[in-house]
């Protein structure tokens, strides 16, 4: 299959730390690739690097957008990187608690919509039109991350899961084909990890996307990835298919070894 | 037992301050003729009254704290009574239309003293809408926001006193003024993190203030410009009572017009973007939004009200001079937004009331009024953040599900 | 050159106030990513409070020294029991609240004290009494300092040694640098927070006390508004040497004493103000993160 996502060489150093280090990393068209690696290994590093909040210190990151063309992603600020499509959402939860829970997903929306000042001042028909859609099209992702019930809430109200999955449906607003997740599972109770799984699985099917998930839940791991990329002091140390990943040594010693070595 | 520990702590407080407020409360120097006044009567105030403030402050604190464990347990928050009423179609519309019938006869029916009091009121209303904007939507502190009123001022001042410009032609070209100079600031200080911004602003405040007392060429100096000329109402020039109420009534309409303008802009894809800066400048970048743009946007905007409102002041008082853009200005429209609640209109509405019409009409206050807004600044972020009345945000209805904000209305 | 000598002595006695001043608020910031607004506020009050103290202490007779001494004590006392009751009252309650609310709150401490001070005592600007005695040998060199101008600088660089060993070598000093370093880390293994912030608060506003009745008593006139001009300028200074760095608010308090200086008498007095602005406007435009400062990226 086709890459979506080539990843050369990438580093990142915060002063005398190598946070990535000469990372390599493809991700392919419509995959599920997890990332794992023990606490520290410069997982969510690598996310700020491709999403433009850090700038790498060497290395390369472009992209094949599926039906677009290809291009360089080094050096782009924060909100141009989601415009082309890479989203993510954050490891420690970074809604807008005091909008609602459809605003939150409606600023999703925001880069692919156009009302200006004035706009929202005259209301004009194109303007009515395209926040009517917005609406309809932020409410429409709420109902398929089963968070519908809550869309006049405050987001900072929510419950602790379901304020991961919001942090999932306003990055799908934004309509990326690379979704990256970060530690999606981190707080869930087992019911919750279970409906996210299939949460995850169900975008992948319906929204023809690649997904990029940073993941301490082994279980879900194995369960949901077509492929797995280890990483150990910014280094990429494996990778492989789950089955493979879970039988290398290498991986073993570095980091699955208290749970799965005994 | 649990009460005498409390009178203890209160007993420490008011000791504690009787010390601290020593020297400044109780005695006064004058250094010119030698005399020293001793007035213990203040300490005595100062004791007393700090120890039954200390319970007070106290109680609040457990309220709030209360409070906020309440939310997090996943209660609601209790929808203030004022937010209900304007909610409530049956209360609202009645309220509405005396609202309206009194603020057509006001000017009528009271002295002319009265109404310029009420313009005044209605000024500090848009202003704080116009900063609203910046601090209340946007997260911006901008504590320099007096510049772009005076830019206003000014740019009617010199136009009219050189040109002979009328107050039409100049509105816009002040409010036009405003946004130049918020885009000419903005630009280089908005990449900057938020409390550096509110320093520069301070800082630019008192630059325009300077430049404007020091470059006599330009502006006068501070002795100001003078007779600049009243609004005209339709190329007429009206007498002084008429034209109080003209002026009165064309501040409903440029209030009404904020607004309207404000109430639409929350709820479009700028407000939100706004408010979602303010909540979480890297989230916000991470979903798409140009921080820059949309924090130049906000800026912009305040500042092109700011210029709007100049205009309308240098032609309402006649006079302006660099005495009336200090930095108290610009904390007093600050306080206005904070009291009344940062991002809500009709918050900043009441705010405004409270804090320009409060000090006019109760004498004791007037002294105090200074210390009474600093004091507001304080206690509404210690006690209530989100001022008197929270920022409600518009709720939507869906077919097919049940909404629960919908089921307590 | 007599005048290039007397306008550098002026920017470094200038620059010494700046420089206490501007301590308080880079040692604030480091702890608590506070602009601490009220820091101009409390030097105003330490020099309010040695204005009062010396002139009943006159009144009875005192010798001039013991004026001196005792006046700049009750100041310094003062001003950092001001200092940590600031903290507690309006810092304190929202250390987890949004960036904004101590901020505005610190504006709101700032306003509410000067007009405290302005209307317990007087809006008008009252005379201070030259406190810091004559140096004879002084005599041969004034065209173009002055003693109190020596006073001031040789005053704030013993108070900038003791400073720098406090924080060297105590134990205060390490944890107020672990603090400031990561909190919660410092939290952990096992520094009183609220107890280091206190003593931040109170080292900061016992500078600003200093500088207060060093300034005072060379001008010679105070009134309930002169913290605030003076503490903008020295929050100039801090963010010009980098903020949250010692030694930088040092360089940056004597870099902006000398270009005040320089520009005012050798371009426009009447702009004074306006020099000092364009400059913090222009370092936060074009180095942020100031002249010694560390540019860290935030973590996400
Ligand atoms: N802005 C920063 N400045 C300095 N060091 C940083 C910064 N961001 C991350 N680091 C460091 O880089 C290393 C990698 O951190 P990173 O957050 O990427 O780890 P991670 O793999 O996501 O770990 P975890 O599983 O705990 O989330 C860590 O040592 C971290 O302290
Ligand atoms: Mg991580």
């Amino acid at each position: 299959m086709k890459a979506v996502m080539e990843i050369k060489k990438l580093t990142v150093d915060f002063g005398g730390l190598r946070a990535v280090d000469h990372l390599d990393l493809e991700v392919k068209e419509r995959e599920i690739l997890a990332l794992i690696g023990p606490n520290g290994a410069g997982k969510t590093t690598l996310f700020n690097c491709i999403t433009g909040i850090y700038a790498p210190s060497e290395g390369s990151m472009s992209i094949s957008p599926p039906g677009k063309k290809p291009g360089t992603i080094n050096g782009l600020k924060p909100n141009i990187v989601t415009r082309k499509g890479i989203t993510r959402t954050f490891q420690n939860i970074r809604l807008f608690p005091n909008m609602t829970v459809l605003e939150n997903v409606m600023i999703g929306r925001h880069c692919r919509t156009r009302a200006r000042i004035a706009g929202a001042v005259f209301r004009g028909r194109a303007t009515v039109r395209e926040e009517q859609a917005t609406v309809e099209y932020s409410y429409h992702i709420l109902e398929k991350t089963g968070i519908a019930q809550y869309v006049n809430e405050f987001a900072g109200n929510l419950p602790y899961g379901a304020q991961r999955l919001l942090e999932i449906a306003r990055a799908l607003a934004t309509e990326p084909f690379i979704l990256l997740l970060d530690e999606p599972a981190a707080g869930m109770n087992p019911q919750e990890t279970g409906v996210l799984d299939d949460l995850i699985s169900k975008i992948r099917e319906e929204e023809k996307i690649a997904i990029l998930l940073i993941e301490h839940d082994m279980r879900l791991v194995m369960s949901i990835s077509d492929r797995i990329a280890v990483m150990d002091y910014g280094k990429k140390i494996a990778e492989g298919t789950p089955e493979e990943i879970r039988n290398n040594p290498v991986v073993i010693k570095a980091y699955l070894g208290e749970e799965f070595v005994a | 037992m649990q009460k005498k520990s409390e009178i203890k702590k209160s007993l420490l407080v008011s000791l504690w301050f009787m010390f601290l407020t020593f020297p400044i409360m109780v005695i006064r120097v004058n250094p010119v003729e030698k005399l020293v006044e001793w007035r213990w009567r203040n300490m005595v105030i100062v004791g007393v009254g700090s120890f039954v403030l200390s319970f007070v402050w106290r109680y609040m604190l457990r309220q709030k704290e209360a409070g906020l464990k309440r939310i997090y347990a996943g209660g609601r928050y209790k929808i203030p009574s004022i937010q209900r009423v304007s909610e409530d179609r049956r209360l609202f519309i009645p309220l509405l239309a005396v609202l309206s019938v009194f603020v057509v006869i006001f000017p009528f029916i009271f002295s002319a003293y009265q109404v310029n009091i009420m313009t005044t009121a209605l000024m500090y209303v848009v202003l704080g809408l116009g900063l609203n904007i910046v601090v209340g939507l946007a997260g911006l502190l901008d504590l320099g926001y007096v510049a772009f009123y005076a830019v206003g001022a000014y740019t009617y001042g010199l136009l009219n006193h050189h040109f002979g410009l009328g107050f039409w032609a100049v509105l816009p070209a002040g409010a036009f003024m405003g946004a130049l100079f918020g885009i000419l600031l903005g630009f280089p200080v908005l990449r900057l993190r938020g409390d550096y911004l509110a320093i520069v602003t301070l800082g630019f405040g008192e630059i325009i203030r300077l430049v404007l007392e020091n470059w006599n060429d330009l502006s006068f100096g501070p002795s100001g410009i003078a007779n600049i000329d009243r609004p005209s109402f339709f190329g007429m020039q009206l007498s002084l009572q008429s034209a109080t109420v003209y002026i009165y009534f064309l501040m409903i309409t440029l209030a009404l017009f904020t607004v309207f303008v404000v109430n639409r802009l929350q709820n479009s894809r700028i407000g939100r973007a706004w408010i979602a800066l303010r909540e979480d400048e890297i989230a916000c970048q991470a979903m798409g939004i140009d921080k820059t743009k949309t924090k130049l946007s906000a800026f912009a905007l305040g500042a092109t009200w700011a210029g709007m409102m100049g205009v309308f002041f240098a032609a309402k008082t006649t006079f302006i001079n660099p005495a009336s853009f200090t930095f108290l200005e610009s904390a007093i429209i600050l306080s206005i937004v904070v009291l009344g609640g940062m991002g809500s209109i009709a918050g900043v509405i009441i705010g405004a009331f409270v804090l320009i019409l409060l000090p006019e009409y109760l004498r004791a206050f007037s002294d105090y009024r200074m210390l009474m807004f600093g004091a507001i600044l304080v206690i509404m972020m210690v006690f209530r953040p989100q001022g008197i009345i929270s920022n409600v945000r518009r709720t939507y209805k869906f077919e097919g599900i049940n909404v629960p904000g919908e089921k307590n209305k | 050159m007599e005048y290039f000598v007397q306008l550098f002595m002026g920017g470094l006695t200038r620059g010494s106030i700046y420089a206490l001043i501007a301590l308080g608020y880079t040692m604030v910031y480091g702890i608590i990513e506070l602009i601490n607004f009220a820091h101009g506020e409390i030097y105003m009050i330490g020099a309010f409070t040695a204005l009062i103290i010396a002139s009943v202490l006159t009144l009875h007779g005192f010798n001039e020294i013991a004026i001196f001494v005792l006046a700049s004590l009750a100041a310094v006392i003062y001003s950092s029991a001001y200092g940590f009751t600031i903290e507690k009252i309006a810092y304190k309650p929202l250390r987890h609240a949004p960036r904004l609310s101590p901020l505005i709150s610190a504006i709101g401490m700032s306003i509410f004290l000067q007009n405290y001070v302005l209307l317990a005592q007087t809006s008008d600007f009252l005379p201070f009494p030259g406190l810091i005695p004559e140096f004879g040998f002084m005599k041969k060199y004034e065209h173009i300092s002055s003693s109190a101008e020596l006073m001031i600088f040789l005053t704030t660089a013993v108070v900038m040694v003791i400073l720098t060993c406090v924080i060297k070598f105590t134990k205060i000093g390490k944890a107020m640098r672990a603090t400031a370093q990561d909190r919660k880390m410092a939290m952990l293994v096992g520094v009183d927070i609220n107890r280091i912030i206190s003593i931040t608060f109170i080292i900061g506003s016992a500078l600003a006390a200093v500088g207060g009745v060093l300034i005072a008593s060379h001008i010679g006139q105070i009134n309930f508004y002169i913290g605030f001009i003076v503490g903008i300028k020295a929050f100039t200074a801090a963010v010009l040497g980098g903020i949250g760095s010692i030694p930088g608010a040092v360089l940056g308090g004597f870099i902006l004493g000398w270009t005040e200086s320089f520009a005012t008498g050798y371009v426009s007095s009447d702009y004074e103000d306006v020099f000092a602005f364009a400059l913090l406007v222009l370092i936060l435009i074009f180095r942020p993160a100031g002249l010694l400062g560390k540019s860290g990226s935030q973590k996400v």
